[in-house]
């Protein structure tokens, strides 16, 4: 892909991240009526997930670009993927920040050991957190690429277990909105606002990526050329 | 403002604080990048100034006998 076309598809991701949160924020707070049980608090459900979501999705295009390193031997994918952790771990901590925000007005505690899908999620961030310590601490080349590739790898193992935790779990605290019966438990004002939220921070997610993967780009470009020039 | 309204309202604005702090993070990032640029055209150009370097003279062959 050119750069020019990378930014302006950047450019075009930030504009709808931009129009669709704004959109979707407005929604949540003016459209949506409150939840029967959980009240006007269940408003953070429209920011917590879709973050949530967005952090998982990062995760699985890091496993894919580590993937397709392994199978083409291509060190571009290197780059990719490491930007895609890299946003994940950014949605990763808005998740647990959100969620605990979420966790003491519905519960009464910032934080609960005895959640699985918390401490999942928890384990799953600390994962791919030291996904950085791993790639810093090996000299940079295709060993450091695929190491940090088979890393990647092995993390998104963990995102069906932190995604299915909390519908194995027994004694939950923590609410379930997507199951079989999601038409129940959520209204069609809610579904389209959550939709329209999740839109908005995938869109936002892929024009921080694009973004961030440019950058990284140009700052390995021009380690080559001082290298050249000096 | 109800405790719930307050909790709500902190949820949201930690994101776009957060986004925000990585806007800051990239800005300065982006400088950093102009002057490594700003940098290396200054070595380019010293270089294309620069006279010259003189051939080395080719090595003589002594000629046997």
């Amino acid at each position: 892909m050119s750069t020019s076309l990378r930014n302006s598809r950047a450019v075009a991701l930030a504009a709808a991240a931009a129009g669709l949160l704004l959109l979707g924020i407005s929604l949540a707070f003016y459209w949506v009526p409150d939840a029967p049980i959980e009240g006007f608090r269940q408003r953070i459900f429209y920011i917590h997930v879709p973050i949530a979501l967005t952090a998982y999705a990062c995760f699985f295009w890091a496993a894919w670009k580590a993937l397709r390193l392994l199978w083409t031997r291509d060190e571009r994918y290197d780059l990719e993927s490491y930007t895609a952790v890299h946003m994940g771990v950014i949605f990763g901590i808005l998740t647990l920040v959100t969620g605990s925000i979420w966790a003491r007005t519905s519960w009464g505690v910032w934080w609960t050991w005895s959640e699985r899908q918390l401490v999942l999620f928890l384990v799953l961030f600390l994962f791919y957190s030291a996904y950085f310590m791993l790639r810093f601490s090996v000299e940079p080349g295709p060993r450091r690429a695929r190491m940090s590739a088979v890393y990647a790898l092995f993390g998104v193992v963990l995102i069906p277990v932190s995604f299915l935790a909390i519908r194995l779990a027994e004694g939950l605290i923590h609410p379930v909105v997507f199951d079989r019966d999601v038409g129940e438990n959520l209204a069609g004002s809610q579904l389209l606002t959550f939709v329209i939220c999740l839109a908005g921070t995938l869109a936002l997610a892929g024009s921080l990526y694009l973004n961030e993967l440019t950058g990284k780009r140009l700052d390995a470009r021009l380690s080559e050329l001082r290298e050249a020039l000096s | 403002m109800t405790s719930a309204e307050r909790y709500v309202t902190a949820a949201y604005l930690v994101v776009l604080a957060v986004v925000l702090a990585y806007l800051v993070i990239y800005a300065f990032k982006l400088s950093r990048l102009e002057r490594e640029v700003g940098e290396l055209a200054e070595l380019a150009r010293r270089k294309r100034d620069a006279p010259p370097e003189p051939e080395p003279e080719p090595k003589r062959e002594e000629v046997a006998g």
